[in-house]
């Protein structure tokens, strides 16, 4: 299973395994990390999964979602590495994959 | 103070539809809503988009299921307080006490919370400094645009609030527009007319910028704004606005002594109650084992609850189960002839 890495925004770190098929997000609510609400359920319409990617992995995921850049708008304090993590599903090929979570959601 | 038999916090579908059920029992009921319209997630999120898991109706959407709702309601007398926030619930001698932000008491021995995930703010500037400035110099909404004439307004967002009050407040004020990346998500029409203003010299358009700082001494006088390689820029103006759409918040639910888990509340699945007498908790915001964040699951839950309601608004009378098919009790309230 692919491992994930979610750094708190107090610099707390979790990783964990996530099975493939989930979203970032998905991972995130399941294993109870703080600091991802995920409140629309992965539709697209809350922007509280909002997360950055580290630098190294942002052009490694799958692309940003049609309309992903406009709920973006919405979410706090956005930066040119966020994603809404919602949209970003777990592979292999991601394993590994680390994102820093916002201040807030 | 308002005296109901049941007090509905939240209308969206669930709440209409626990409406409807009290309605039909006979009971009467007041709904409160932070937003300024009726249908929460369905119509804030999702007006446009098509719903295909509502039993007997294959396919509807966000918009046409809330009008479809609120048609459900029309025989009933049913009052709405809509742009108000329910923040307090105390009990008083086995009754709800249940007060707004507007200053609204109702007086109730029910109350139904059918709060989905929280009410719905507009979401607001990262810095904390601008809180001192909230609602003399900055605001989320526009109340009266009167007080923006022949002053400078910085607008912030990039869908169609911003676009709009930016070709507006450009009729009689000094318009900088500022946005955190290039492209804006509001209609074409609008956003070729703030171009045609940008070239007048109308609007100023700050694209890639960020609210980095307001600054002043009690009173606002002007904002730094950064972008992305950290350059700032200072821009005078008199008023800032903010238009990056909602978030969810629990808020004052979380004060009021109910069991909580995460984001949700805890109930039955008799009555649908709350660890509190009385407080009812129906459709998204409820927790239970197996519980479904759907919106049929909320029509099944408010249901149940407005029976429960029904023992403590009429502890002298006894609840009769009845179909609307056949009882001319439910039928005359509903304003039908029964044969
Ligand atoms: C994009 C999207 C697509 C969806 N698609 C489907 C689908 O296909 N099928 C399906 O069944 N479900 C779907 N859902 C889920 C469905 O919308 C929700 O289950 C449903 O809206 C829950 O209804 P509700 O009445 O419980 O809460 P909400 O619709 O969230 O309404 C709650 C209301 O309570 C108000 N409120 C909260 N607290 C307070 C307070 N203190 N004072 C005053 N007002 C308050 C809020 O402002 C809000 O208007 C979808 C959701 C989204 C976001
Ligand atoms: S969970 Fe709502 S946008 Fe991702």
């Amino acid at each position: 299973m692919p491992k994930i890495t979610y750094v708190e925004n107090n610099g707390k770190s979790h990783t964990v395994e996530i099975d493939k098929g989930l979203t970032v997000m998905e991972g995130a609510i399941q294993n109870n990390i703080p600091g991802i609400d995920g409140d629309c359920g992965g539709s697209m319409a809350c922007a509280t999964c909002h997360v950055y990617v580290k630098e190294e992995w942002y052009d490694k995921i799958n692309e940003k979602s049609e309309g992903e850049d406009d709920m973006l708008d919405q979410a706090f304090e956005p930066n040119k590495f966020s994603r809404l993590s919602c949209q970003i599903s777990v592979t292999d090929e991601i394993d590994g994959l680390i994102v820093d979570l916002p201040k807030k959601q | 103070m308002i005296k109901t038999d049941a007090l509905i916090i939240g209308a969206g579908p669930t709440g209409l539809f626990t409406a409807h059920q009290l309605n039909i029992i006979g009971l009467k009921c007041e709904i409160v809503d932070n937003l300024d319209k009726i249908g929460g997630q369905c119509i804030e999120l999702y007006p446009d988009k098509p719903i295909y898991d509502i039993p007997a109706v294959p396919e509807c959407t966000g918009e046409e299921l809330t009008n479809n709702l609120i048609n459900q309601l029309k025989p009933f007398d049913i009052k709405f307080h809509l742009n108000e926030r329910v923040d307090e619930v105390k009990n008083e001698k086995g009754y709800w006490h249940v007060k707004t932000n507007n200053g609204t008491v109702f007086y109730t021995p029910n109350v139904i919370i059918a709060g989905g995930v929280g009410s719905f703010e507009p979401r607001k500037f990262t810095p904390k400094e601008c809180e001192q400035y909230e609602g003399k110099s900055i605001f989320y909404s526009i109340k009266d645009k009167n007080i923006f004439k022949d002053k400078t307004v910085s607008i912030f967002g990039g869908g169609d609030s911003a676009l709009d009050w930016a070709v507006e407040l450009s009729a009689n004020s000094k318009v900088n527009l500022i946005h955190r990346r290039d492209e804006f998500r509001g209609a074409q029409s609008t956003l070729n007319k703030v171009y045609e203003l940008e070239k007048e010299g109308r609007i100023n358009l700050f694209t890639k910028y960020q609210l980095k700082n307001p600054r002043g001494n009690g009173k606002l006088d002007s904002i730094d704004i950064q972008n992305e390689n950290k350059e700032i820029k200072n821009l005078k103006t008199d008023y800032v606005l903010g238009f990056f759409g909602l978030i969810m918040q629990l808020g004052p639910i979380a004060n009021w002594g109910l069991n909580l888990n995460k984001k949700t509340i805890e109930v039955d699945t008799e009555k649908f109650e709350t660890n509190q007498k009385g407080i009812y908790a129906v459709g998204d915001i409820c927790s239970y084992p197996g519980k479904l964040k759907l919106i049929l699951s909320g029509f099944h839950e408010g249901a149940l609850a407005a029976r429960a309601c029904f023992k403590l608004a009429r502890p002298d009378e006894k609840y009769r189960f009845e179909f609307t098919t056949s009882s001319s009790s439910i039928l005359k309230r509903l304003g039908k002839k029964s044969d």
